[in-house]
Protein backbone atom coordinates (compact mmCIF):
# COMPACT_ATOMS: atom_id res chain seq x y z
CA UNK A 1 0.00 0.00 0.00
CA UNK A 2 1.51 3.55 -0.74
CA UNK A 3 1.20 6.00 1.84
CA UNK A 4 -1.82 8.75 1.07
CA UNK A 5 -0.61 11.44 -1.15
CA UNK A 6 -1.73 14.19 1.33
CA UNK A 7 0.79 13.01 4.20
CA UNK A 8 2.22 16.47 3.66
CA UNK A 9 -0.38 17.94 5.15
CA UNK A 10 -0.08 16.23 8.27
CA UNK A 11 3.44 17.98 8.63
CA UNK A 12 2.32 21.72 9.61
CA UNK A 13 5.96 22.91 9.27
CA UNK A 14 6.72 22.12 5.78
CA UNK A 15 3.76 24.20 4.86
CA UNK A 16 6.42 27.00 4.30
CA UNK A 17 8.71 29.37 2.10
CA UNK A 18 12.23 29.91 2.02
CA UNK A 19 13.96 32.44 0.05
CA UNK A 20 10.78 32.26 -2.06
CA UNK A 21 10.51 28.93 -2.28
CA UNK A 22 8.04 26.06 -1.01
CA UNK A 23 10.49 24.24 1.64
CA UNK A 24 11.46 21.29 0.86
CA UNK A 25 13.12 19.49 3.84
CA UNK A 26 15.29 16.41 2.97
CA UNK A 27 17.15 16.38 6.46
CA UNK A 28 15.27 14.18 8.28
CA UNK A 29 18.46 11.41 8.92
CA UNK A 30 19.77 15.20 11.27
CA UNK A 31 15.93 15.08 12.87
CA UNK A 32 12.49 14.69 11.76
CA UNK A 33 9.39 16.74 11.67
CA UNK A 34 6.48 16.36 13.41
CA UNK A 35 2.84 15.30 12.32
CA UNK A 36 -0.13 17.94 13.63
CA UNK A 37 -1.22 15.05 15.52
CA UNK A 38 2.38 14.71 17.87
CA UNK A 39 1.92 18.60 17.91
CA UNK A 40 -1.25 18.25 19.46
CA UNK A 41 -0.51 15.33 22.07
CA UNK A 42 1.84 17.00 23.65
CA UNK A 43 -0.16 20.04 24.20
CA UNK A 44 -3.18 18.12 25.17
CA UNK A 45 -0.55 16.53 27.99
CA UNK A 46 0.00 19.70 29.64
CA UNK A 47 -3.60 21.27 29.28
CA UNK A 48 -4.70 17.97 31.03
CA UNK A 49 -2.59 15.47 32.21
CA UNK A 50 0.44 17.30 33.67
CA UNK A 51 1.38 16.19 37.21
CA UNK A 52 5.03 14.58 38.64
CA UNK A 53 5.25 10.60 37.57
CA UNK A 54 5.13 8.00 40.29
CA UNK A 55 4.78 10.23 43.13
CA UNK A 56 1.66 11.75 43.83
CA UNK A 57 -1.38 9.65 45.41
CA UNK A 58 -3.67 12.14 43.78
CA UNK A 59 -5.93 11.26 40.34
CA UNK A 60 -4.23 13.58 38.18
CA UNK A 61 -0.80 12.07 38.95
CA UNK A 62 -2.17 8.29 38.54
CA UNK A 63 -3.31 10.00 35.03
CA UNK A 64 0.30 11.34 34.08
CA UNK A 65 2.02 8.03 35.41
CA UNK A 66 -0.12 6.14 32.86
CA UNK A 67 0.29 8.54 30.30
CA UNK A 68 4.28 7.44 30.52
CA UNK A 69 3.62 3.81 31.24
CA UNK A 70 1.37 3.71 28.58
CA UNK A 71 3.86 5.02 26.57
CA UNK A 72 6.80 2.41 27.80
CA UNK A 73 4.08 -0.69 26.81
CA UNK A 74 3.72 0.93 22.89
CA UNK A 75 7.41 1.65 22.90
CA UNK A 76 8.45 -2.02 23.99
CA UNK A 77 5.27 -3.29 21.42
CA UNK A 78 6.70 -1.19 18.54
CA UNK A 79 10.37 -3.33 19.01
CA UNK A 80 8.86 -6.13 20.30
CA UNK A 81 10.65 -6.08 23.45
CA UNK A 82 9.70 -9.27 25.70
CA UNK A 83 8.28 -6.92 28.50
CA UNK A 84 8.22 -3.05 28.98
CA UNK A 85 10.51 -3.39 31.97
CA UNK A 86 13.00 -3.49 29.11
CA UNK A 87 12.59 -0.05 27.79
CA UNK A 88 14.68 2.99 29.14
CA UNK A 89 13.90 6.38 28.72
CA UNK A 90 16.87 8.40 27.93
CA UNK A 91 17.22 12.02 26.28
CA UNK A 92 18.49 10.53 23.02
CA UNK A 93 20.58 7.97 21.49
CA UNK A 94 23.71 9.48 22.76
CA UNK A 95 22.84 9.14 26.02
CA UNK A 96 21.52 5.28 25.90
CA UNK A 97 24.89 4.47 24.38
CA UNK A 98 26.82 6.58 27.39
CA UNK A 99 24.07 4.73 29.76
CA UNK A 100 25.33 1.09 28.13
CA UNK A 101 29.16 2.14 28.22
CA UNK A 102 29.24 3.88 31.66
CA UNK A 103 26.84 1.30 33.30
CA UNK A 104 27.50 -2.27 31.75
CA UNK A 105 31.20 -1.08 30.41
CA UNK A 106 31.99 0.05 33.28
CA UNK A 107 31.16 -3.35 35.15
CA UNK A 108 32.09 -5.27 32.89
CA UNK A 109 35.03 -4.19 31.22
CA UNK A 110 38.75 -4.30 32.18
CA UNK A 111 42.23 -3.25 30.57
CA UNK A 112 42.60 -4.67 27.78
CA UNK A 113 39.12 -6.06 27.22
CA UNK A 114 37.89 -5.03 23.67
CA UNK A 115 35.35 -3.78 22.41
CA UNK A 116 34.59 -4.40 18.26
CA UNK A 117 33.08 -1.34 16.56
CA UNK A 118 33.02 -0.31 12.96
CA UNK A 119 34.62 2.27 11.00
CA UNK A 120 31.06 3.86 9.56
CA UNK A 121 29.82 4.42 13.50
CA UNK A 122 28.36 7.71 14.09
CA UNK A 123 30.61 9.67 16.90
CA UNK A 124 27.76 8.43 19.60
CA UNK A 125 28.90 5.11 19.27
CA UNK A 126 32.49 5.97 19.32
CA UNK A 127 33.48 8.56 21.82
CA UNK A 128 31.68 6.88 24.71
CA UNK A 129 34.28 3.56 24.02
CA UNK A 130 36.89 6.29 24.00
CA UNK A 131 36.36 7.48 27.00
CA UNK A 132 36.62 3.78 28.79
CA UNK A 133 39.57 3.55 26.56
CA UNK A 134 41.17 6.25 28.64
CA UNK A 135 39.41 5.37 31.85
CA UNK A 136 39.62 1.75 32.30
CA UNK A 137 42.44 0.75 29.50
CA UNK A 138 39.85 -0.96 27.16
CA UNK A 139 41.23 -2.23 23.42
CA UNK A 140 39.09 -0.67 20.46
CA UNK A 141 39.06 -2.55 17.50
CA UNK A 142 37.56 -1.56 14.42
CA UNK A 143 35.51 -2.93 11.59
CA UNK A 144 37.02 -1.66 8.11
CA UNK A 145 34.58 -0.27 5.57
CA UNK A 146 35.18 -1.33 1.86
CA UNK A 147 34.89 0.39 -1.32
CA UNK A 148 31.32 -0.46 -1.89
CA UNK A 149 30.15 1.32 1.96
CA UNK A 150 29.47 -2.41 3.10
CA UNK A 151 31.58 -3.65 6.23
CA UNK A 152 34.38 -5.73 5.48
CA UNK A 153 33.92 -8.76 7.78
CA UNK A 154 36.30 -10.45 6.30
CA UNK A 155 38.25 -10.22 9.36
CA UNK A 156 35.33 -10.53 11.71
CA UNK A 157 36.59 -13.79 13.25
CA UNK A 158 39.60 -12.22 14.49
CA UNK A 159 38.27 -9.31 15.69
CA UNK A 160 35.67 -11.07 17.61
CA UNK A 161 38.19 -13.13 19.48
CA UNK A 162 38.24 -12.81 22.92
CA UNK A 163 35.88 -9.76 22.46
CA UNK A 164 33.48 -8.42 24.93
CA UNK A 165 31.06 -6.59 22.80
CA UNK A 166 30.25 -5.51 19.50
CA UNK A 167 28.34 -2.47 18.78
CA UNK A 168 27.14 -1.25 15.65
CA UNK A 169 25.35 0.72 14.06
CA UNK A 170 21.87 -0.97 11.72
CA UNK A 171 21.87 1.86 9.21
CA UNK A 172 24.68 4.46 8.51
CA UNK A 173 23.86 7.84 8.78
CA UNK A 174 26.32 8.66 6.11
CA UNK A 175 25.70 5.73 3.28
CA UNK A 176 22.43 4.53 4.18
CA UNK A 177 23.93 0.53 4.29
CA UNK A 178 22.23 -1.16 5.85
CA UNK A 179 24.06 -3.75 8.60
CA UNK A 180 23.72 -7.78 8.50
CA UNK A 181 22.30 -7.20 12.58
CA UNK A 182 21.10 -10.74 12.89
CA UNK A 183 23.69 -12.27 11.29
CA UNK A 184 26.50 -9.86 13.02
CA UNK A 185 24.51 -10.72 16.23
CA UNK A 186 25.21 -15.04 15.68
CA UNK A 187 28.97 -13.78 15.21
CA UNK A 188 28.99 -11.81 18.59
CA UNK A 189 27.56 -14.48 20.61
CA UNK A 190 29.54 -17.40 19.03
CA UNK A 191 32.78 -15.30 20.34
CA UNK A 192 30.66 -15.02 23.63
CA UNK A 193 30.71 -11.49 23.10
CA UNK A 194 27.30 -9.09 23.46
CA UNK A 195 25.72 -7.16 20.41
CA UNK A 196 24.65 -3.42 20.88
CA UNK A 197 22.77 -1.93 17.93
CA UNK A 198 22.40 1.83 17.34
CA UNK A 199 19.30 2.01 15.68
CA UNK A 200 18.53 5.41 15.56
CA UNK A 201 18.33 5.31 11.26
CA UNK A 202 16.85 2.16 11.06
CA UNK A 203 13.80 2.35 13.92
CA UNK A 204 12.23 4.78 12.47
CA UNK A 205 11.96 3.94 8.86
CA UNK A 206 12.08 -0.45 9.16
CA UNK A 207 9.84 -2.64 10.64
CA UNK A 208 12.17 -3.71 13.84
CA UNK A 209 11.99 -7.01 15.99
CA UNK A 210 14.94 -6.84 18.58
CA UNK A 211 14.21 -10.74 19.26
CA UNK A 212 14.55 -11.45 15.44
CA UNK A 213 17.59 -8.93 15.55
CA UNK A 214 19.14 -11.37 18.27
CA UNK A 215 20.19 -8.02 20.00
CA UNK A 216 21.14 -7.78 23.38
CA UNK A 217 20.99 -3.89 23.47
CA UNK A 218 19.95 -1.52 20.97
CA UNK A 219 19.44 2.60 21.05
CA UNK A 220 17.27 4.73 19.33
CA UNK A 221 16.11 8.70 19.49
CA UNK A 222 12.80 9.92 19.40
CA UNK A 223 13.38 12.72 17.19
CA UNK A 224 14.16 11.05 14.31
CA UNK A 225 10.63 9.27 13.88
CA UNK A 226 8.16 12.25 14.33
CA UNK A 227 8.84 12.13 17.69
CA UNK A 228 9.61 15.45 19.84
CA UNK A 229 13.09 16.38 20.81
CA UNK A 230 14.45 15.11 24.27
CA UNK A 231 13.02 11.21 24.44
CA UNK A 232 15.56 8.49 23.79
CA UNK A 233 15.20 4.82 23.99
CA UNK A 234 17.99 2.06 25.70
CA UNK A 235 16.68 -1.35 24.95
CA UNK A 236 18.30 -4.53 27.15
CA UNK A 237 17.36 -7.82 27.39
CA UNK A 238 15.68 -7.40 31.32
CA UNK A 239 18.74 -10.02 32.89
CA UNK A 240 21.64 -7.31 31.69
CA UNK A 241 19.32 -4.45 32.83
CA UNK A 242 18.58 -6.60 36.24
CA UNK A 243 22.62 -6.69 36.77
CA UNK A 244 23.58 -3.70 35.23
CA UNK A 245 24.56 -0.97 38.76
CA UNK A 246 22.60 2.71 37.92
CA UNK A 247 23.97 5.43 35.75
CA UNK A 248 22.71 8.63 37.53
CA UNK A 249 22.21 8.57 40.93
CA UNK A 250 18.97 10.34 42.72
CA UNK A 251 15.61 10.66 43.29
CA UNK A 252 13.09 7.74 40.95
CA UNK A 253 15.92 5.36 40.42
CA UNK A 254 15.63 4.08 44.51
CA UNK A 255 13.65 2.36 46.35
CA UNK A 256 15.19 3.57 49.82
CA UNK A 257 18.17 6.33 50.87
CA UNK A 258 19.48 6.10 54.36
CA UNK A 259 22.67 8.07 55.68
CA UNK A 260 24.64 4.84 55.15
CA UNK A 261 24.13 4.19 51.30
CA UNK A 262 20.50 3.70 48.92
CA UNK A 263 18.90 0.83 47.71
CA UNK A 264 18.13 0.93 44.16
CA UNK A 265 14.62 0.79 42.39
CA UNK A 266 13.67 -1.99 39.77
CA UNK A 267 14.13 -1.99 36.36
CA UNK A 268 13.83 -0.13 33.99
CA UNK A 269 13.22 2.99 36.95
CA UNK A 270 16.70 1.83 38.10
CA UNK A 271 18.16 4.05 35.12
CA UNK A 272 15.83 6.78 35.18
CA UNK A 273 17.26 9.35 37.99
CA UNK A 274 14.97 12.61 38.33
CA UNK A 275 11.70 13.59 36.79
CA UNK A 276 11.36 12.05 33.22
CA UNK A 277 10.22 13.72 30.04
CA UNK A 278 6.55 12.52 30.16
CA UNK A 279 5.33 15.18 27.53
CA UNK A 280 8.38 13.62 25.21
CA UNK A 281 7.15 10.54 25.51
CA UNK A 282 3.36 11.06 25.29
CA UNK A 283 4.78 12.61 21.61
CA UNK A 284 6.49 9.33 20.71
CA UNK A 285 3.97 7.36 21.90
CA UNK A 286 1.62 8.95 19.26
CA UNK A 287 4.19 8.79 16.81
CA UNK A 288 4.12 5.45 16.69
CA UNK A 289 0.65 5.81 16.38
CA UNK A 290 1.02 7.52 13.23
CA UNK A 291 3.81 5.29 11.81
CA UNK A 292 1.68 2.11 12.55
CA UNK A 293 -1.37 3.70 10.95
CA UNK A 294 0.70 4.33 7.64
CA UNK A 295 2.39 0.36 8.66
CA UNK A 296 6.44 0.23 8.86
CA UNK A 297 6.20 -1.56 6.07
CA UNK A 298 4.23 1.04 3.98
CA UNK A 299 6.89 3.33 5.07
CA UNK A 300 10.05 1.27 4.02
CA UNK A 301 8.66 0.56 0.45
CA UNK A 302 8.09 4.27 0.04
CA UNK A 303 11.32 4.80 1.06
CA UNK A 304 13.24 2.47 -0.72
CA UNK A 305 10.95 3.51 -4.18
CA UNK A 306 12.05 6.70 -3.73
CA UNK A 307 16.11 6.24 -3.00
CA UNK A 308 15.56 4.65 -5.73
CA UNK A 309 14.10 7.09 -7.81
CA UNK A 310 16.74 9.97 -6.30
CA UNK A 311 19.77 7.34 -7.18
CA UNK A 312 18.41 7.13 -11.04
CA UNK A 313 17.20 11.24 -11.04
CA UNK A 314 20.15 12.37 -9.64
CA UNK A 315 22.73 10.26 -11.71
CA UNK A 316 21.09 10.95 -14.85
CA UNK A 317 20.61 14.20 -14.33
CA UNK A 318 24.02 15.05 -13.29
CA UNK A 319 26.00 12.12 -14.75
CA UNK A 320 29.79 12.53 -13.35
CA UNK A 321 29.65 15.92 -11.79
CA UNK A 322 27.89 13.76 -8.48
CA UNK A 323 29.31 11.03 -6.57
CA UNK A 324 26.50 9.01 -4.30
CA UNK A 325 28.26 7.55 -1.42
CA UNK A 326 26.91 4.00 -0.40
CA UNK A 327 25.54 0.50 -1.72
CA UNK A 328 24.29 1.06 -5.18
CA UNK A 329 20.87 -1.25 -4.42
CA UNK A 330 17.92 1.06 -3.34
CA UNK A 331 17.03 -2.36 -1.24
CA UNK A 332 20.49 -2.68 0.74
CA UNK A 333 20.31 1.17 2.16
CA UNK A 334 17.34 3.61 3.52
CA UNK A 335 17.04 6.48 2.59
CA UNK A 336 20.58 8.68 3.06
CA UNK A 337 21.96 9.90 0.73
CA UNK A 338 25.89 11.35 1.12
CA UNK A 339 26.49 12.73 -2.38
CA UNK A 340 30.22 15.16 -3.64
CA UNK A 341 28.89 17.54 -5.96
CA UNK A 342 31.86 18.44 -9.08
CA UNK A 343 34.35 19.02 -5.97
CA UNK A 344 32.60 21.67 -4.79
CA UNK A 345 32.63 22.10 -0.88
CA UNK A 346 29.22 20.69 0.90
CA UNK A 347 28.78 24.42 2.42
CA UNK A 348 29.04 25.45 -0.42
CA UNK A 349 26.53 23.08 -2.23
CA UNK A 350 24.28 23.25 0.46
CA UNK A 351 24.60 27.35 0.49
CA UNK A 352 22.52 27.05 -2.78
CA UNK A 353 20.71 24.86 -2.23
CA UNK A 354 19.08 26.50 0.85
CA UNK A 355 18.72 29.46 -1.64
CA UNK A 356 16.07 26.93 -3.37
CA UNK A 357 14.47 26.37 -0.33
CA UNK A 358 15.92 22.76 -0.05
CA UNK A 359 16.89 22.08 3.34
CA UNK A 360 20.09 19.42 3.10
CA UNK A 361 22.91 18.56 5.33
CA UNK A 362 26.79 19.36 4.83
CA UNK A 363 29.17 18.56 7.16
CA UNK A 364 30.95 15.13 8.71
CA UNK A 365 27.70 14.09 9.99
CA UNK A 366 29.46 13.35 13.66
CA UNK A 367 31.46 10.35 11.31
CA UNK A 368 34.35 11.46 10.84
CA UNK A 369 36.23 8.11 10.98
CA UNK A 370 34.16 7.62 7.91
CA UNK A 371 34.90 10.70 6.20
CA UNK A 372 38.47 9.70 6.45
CA UNK A 373 37.44 6.50 4.82
CA UNK A 374 35.50 8.23 1.73
CA UNK A 375 38.51 10.65 1.64
CA UNK A 376 36.49 13.43 2.23
CA UNK A 377 36.09 16.18 5.19
CA UNK A 378 32.94 16.08 4.51
CA UNK A 379 29.67 15.44 2.38
CA UNK A 380 26.33 16.76 1.24
CA UNK A 381 23.51 14.56 2.91
CA UNK A 382 19.95 14.18 1.90
CA UNK A 383 17.86 12.01 3.41
CA UNK A 384 14.04 10.74 3.21
CA UNK A 385 11.10 10.14 5.40
CA UNK A 386 7.59 9.51 4.98
CA UNK A 387 6.63 12.79 4.11
CA UNK A 388 9.10 13.63 1.07
CA UNK A 389 7.86 12.54 -2.51
CA UNK A 390 9.23 12.65 -5.83
CA UNK A 391 8.80 16.44 -6.68
CA UNK A 392 11.26 17.38 -3.22
CA UNK A 393 14.03 14.65 -5.59
CA UNK A 394 12.84 16.53 -8.63
CA UNK A 395 13.76 19.88 -6.63
CA UNK A 396 17.22 18.72 -5.55
CA UNK A 397 18.43 17.76 -8.95
CA UNK A 398 16.84 20.81 -10.54
CA UNK A 399 18.99 23.32 -8.12
CA UNK A 400 22.14 21.49 -8.09
CA UNK A 401 22.51 22.97 -11.07
CA UNK A 402 22.47 26.45 -10.07
CA UNK A 403 26.00 24.99 -8.23
CA UNK A 404 27.79 25.43 -11.78
CA UNK A 405 26.18 28.79 -11.97
CA UNK A 406 28.51 29.73 -9.03
CA UNK A 407 31.12 27.43 -9.02
CA UNK A 408 31.77 25.96 -12.42
CA UNK A 409 35.32 26.82 -13.09
CA UNK B 1 21.87 33.19 -8.43
CA UNK B 2 19.36 35.47 -7.10
CA UNK B 3 20.69 36.23 -3.31
CA UNK B 4 23.79 34.45 -3.35
CA UNK B 5 25.65 37.45 -4.73
CA UNK B 6 26.29 39.35 -1.93
CA UNK B 7 28.14 35.98 -0.42
CA UNK B 8 29.86 34.94 -3.76
CA UNK B 9 31.50 37.80 -4.59
CA UNK B 10 33.88 37.47 -7.38
CA UNK B 11 37.03 38.46 -5.22
CA UNK B 12 36.05 35.62 -3.01
CA UNK B 13 35.68 33.34 -5.97
CA UNK B 14 39.26 34.23 -7.07
CA UNK B 15 40.56 33.40 -3.98
CA UNK B 16 39.11 30.55 -3.36
CA UNK B 17 40.19 29.27 -7.18
CA UNK B 18 43.80 30.70 -6.67
CA UNK B 19 45.05 30.81 -3.34
CA UNK B 20 47.55 33.24 -2.47
CA UNK B 21 50.31 31.94 0.04
CA UNK B 22 49.37 28.56 0.22
CA UNK B 23 51.68 25.96 1.27
CA UNK B 24 53.91 25.50 4.28
CA UNK B 25 57.05 26.90 6.10
CA UNK B 26 59.75 25.20 7.99
CA UNK B 27 58.69 25.14 11.64
CA UNK B 28 60.35 26.49 13.28
CA UNK B 29 61.89 29.07 12.36
CA UNK B 30 57.98 29.61 11.45
CA UNK B 31 55.51 28.88 13.86
CA UNK B 32 52.29 26.55 13.28
CA UNK B 33 48.43 26.81 14.32
CA UNK B 34 45.53 25.13 13.44
CA UNK B 35 42.24 25.71 13.58
CA UNK B 36 39.31 23.58 13.17
CA UNK B 37 35.31 24.46 12.61
CA UNK B 38 33.74 21.37 14.96
CA UNK B 39 30.68 21.61 12.93
CA UNK B 40 31.91 21.16 9.53
CA UNK B 41 34.96 19.52 9.51
CA UNK B 42 36.60 22.29 8.03
CA UNK B 43 40.42 23.00 9.26
CA UNK B 44 42.86 26.09 8.57
CA UNK B 45 46.52 26.17 9.26
CA UNK B 46 48.58 29.11 9.47
CA UNK B 47 52.48 29.24 9.20
CA UNK B 48 54.01 32.37 10.55
CA UNK B 49 57.41 33.91 10.49
CA UNK B 50 57.94 37.12 12.26
CA UNK B 51 61.38 38.84 11.91
CA UNK B 52 63.51 40.47 14.72
CA UNK B 53 62.02 43.27 13.74
CA UNK B 54 58.91 41.97 14.87
CA UNK B 55 57.74 42.09 10.99
CA UNK B 56 55.60 39.32 9.36
CA UNK B 57 57.94 38.16 6.52
CA UNK B 58 56.18 35.53 5.79
CA UNK B 59 52.67 33.62 5.88
CA UNK B 60 51.33 30.11 4.45
CA UNK B 61 48.16 29.13 5.13
CA UNK B 62 47.14 25.17 4.57
CA UNK B 63 44.22 22.87 5.46
CA UNK B 64 40.88 22.62 3.42
CA UNK B 65 37.31 23.76 3.64
CA UNK B 66 34.59 26.27 1.82
CA UNK B 67 34.82 28.81 -0.86
CA UNK B 68 34.27 31.03 2.17
CA UNK B 69 37.24 29.66 4.57
CA UNK B 70 39.54 29.42 2.23
CA UNK B 71 39.20 32.97 0.30
CA UNK B 72 39.22 34.49 3.48
CA UNK B 73 42.20 32.77 4.47
CA UNK B 74 44.19 33.61 1.50
CA UNK B 75 43.03 37.25 1.63
CA UNK B 76 44.11 37.55 5.59
CA UNK B 77 47.90 35.93 4.35
CA UNK B 78 47.99 39.14 1.71
CA UNK B 79 46.91 41.57 4.18
CA UNK B 80 49.30 40.69 6.87
CA UNK B 81 52.60 39.69 4.86
CA UNK B 82 54.67 42.31 5.94
CA UNK B 83 53.05 44.01 8.17
CA UNK B 84 53.87 44.50 12.12
CA UNK B 85 52.21 42.68 15.07
CA UNK B 86 50.66 45.33 15.95
CA UNK B 87 49.11 46.22 12.94
CA UNK B 88 48.20 42.32 12.36
CA UNK B 89 46.31 42.60 15.62
CA UNK B 90 44.16 45.76 14.54
CA UNK B 91 43.57 44.07 11.00
CA UNK B 92 42.10 41.69 13.43
CA UNK B 93 39.96 43.55 15.24
CA UNK B 94 38.31 45.31 12.25
CA UNK B 95 37.59 41.53 10.18
CA UNK B 96 35.91 40.55 13.40
CA UNK B 97 34.16 43.95 13.36
CA UNK B 98 33.60 43.65 9.87
CA UNK B 99 32.15 40.50 10.61
CA UNK B 100 30.27 41.33 13.75
CA UNK B 101 26.40 41.00 12.95
CA UNK B 102 25.67 43.58 16.10
CA UNK B 103 27.72 46.40 14.12
CA UNK B 104 26.04 45.61 10.55
CA UNK B 105 22.66 45.63 11.97
CA UNK B 106 21.11 43.04 10.14
CA UNK B 107 17.97 42.45 12.14
CA UNK B 108 19.84 39.07 15.12
CA UNK B 109 19.78 40.34 18.50
CA UNK B 110 23.10 41.40 18.45
CA UNK B 111 24.43 38.89 20.71
CA UNK B 112 27.67 37.16 19.84
CA UNK B 113 27.97 34.83 21.88
CA UNK B 114 24.49 33.04 20.83
CA UNK B 115 26.55 32.33 17.27
CA UNK B 116 29.34 31.28 19.23
CA UNK B 117 31.26 33.94 17.46
CA UNK B 118 34.32 35.73 19.13
CA UNK B 119 33.82 39.16 17.78
CA UNK B 120 36.77 41.07 20.00
CA UNK B 121 38.84 38.08 21.20
CA UNK B 122 41.54 38.30 23.05
CA UNK B 123 42.83 41.04 20.83
CA UNK B 124 41.21 43.84 22.31
CA UNK B 125 37.33 44.48 22.95
CA UNK B 126 35.29 47.51 22.13
CA UNK B 127 37.11 49.92 23.25
CA UNK B 128 39.62 49.40 20.65
CA UNK B 129 37.02 50.28 17.84
CA UNK B 130 38.84 53.91 17.05
CA UNK B 131 42.01 52.57 16.67
CA UNK B 132 40.77 49.85 14.42
CA UNK B 133 38.85 51.93 12.15
CA UNK B 134 41.91 53.48 10.68
CA UNK B 135 42.71 50.44 8.81
CA UNK B 136 42.08 50.00 5.62
CA UNK B 137 40.47 46.39 5.02
CA UNK B 138 40.94 46.45 1.62
CA UNK B 139 39.73 43.34 -0.26
CA UNK B 140 38.64 41.79 2.61
CA UNK B 141 35.58 44.53 2.54
CA UNK B 142 33.97 41.53 -0.15
CA UNK B 143 33.42 39.29 2.93
CA UNK B 144 31.11 42.04 4.21
CA UNK B 145 28.39 40.13 2.87
CA UNK B 146 28.89 36.74 4.63
CA UNK B 147 27.09 38.36 7.61
CA UNK B 148 23.92 38.21 6.06
CA UNK B 149 24.65 34.43 5.87
CA UNK B 150 25.41 33.91 10.10
CA UNK B 151 26.18 30.23 9.74
CA UNK B 152 28.93 31.67 7.38
CA UNK B 153 30.64 33.60 9.86
CA UNK B 154 32.71 30.96 11.70
CA UNK B 155 34.05 29.97 7.83
CA UNK B 156 35.35 33.45 7.63
CA UNK B 157 36.72 33.96 10.79
CA UNK B 158 38.63 30.19 11.16
CA UNK B 159 41.72 31.58 9.54
CA UNK B 160 41.91 35.11 11.62
CA UNK B 161 41.68 33.11 14.79
CA UNK B 162 44.37 30.58 14.18
CA UNK B 163 46.47 34.18 13.00
CA UNK B 164 45.43 35.81 16.72
CA UNK B 165 46.66 32.57 18.52
CA UNK B 166 49.89 32.50 16.57
CA UNK B 167 50.92 35.94 17.20
CA UNK B 168 49.87 35.47 20.68
CA UNK B 169 52.14 32.34 20.99
CA UNK B 170 54.86 34.53 19.13
CA UNK B 171 55.14 36.79 21.29
CA UNK B 172 54.64 34.95 24.29
CA UNK B 173 57.57 31.89 23.03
Amino acid sequence: MNLPATIKADFPLLDQRFHGHKLVYLDSANTSQKPQVVIDAICDYYQTTNANVHRGSYELAVKATDALEGARDKVADFINARSSSEIVFTKNATESMNLLARSWGQQNLKAKDAVVISEMEHHANIVPWHILREQQGIELRWIPVDQSGHLDLSNLDRLLDGAKLLSVTAMSNVLGTLNPIAALAQRAHDAGALIAVDASQYVPHIPTDVQALAADFLVFTGHKMLAPMGIGVLWAKAELLEAMPPFLGGGEMILNVTKDGFTCNEVPWKFEAGTPMVAEAVGLACAIDYLRELGMDNVRRHEVELTAYALRTLNERHGDKITIHGPTEPAERGGVMSFAYNDVHPHDVTQVLDQAGIAVRAGHHCAKPLMKVLGAHATSRASVYVYNDQSDIDSLAVALSAVDDIFAF
Amino acid sequence: MVGLEDLYREIILDHYRTPRNRGELETPPAHRVESFNPLCGDEIIVYLHVNDEGLIDDIATGGQGCSISQSSASMMSVAVKGKTIEEARKLIVAFKRLMSIYENDIGGDGSETALGIDIDGENGGPNETDSSEDIKLGDLEALRGVVKFPIRIKCATLSWNALAQALDEVTVG
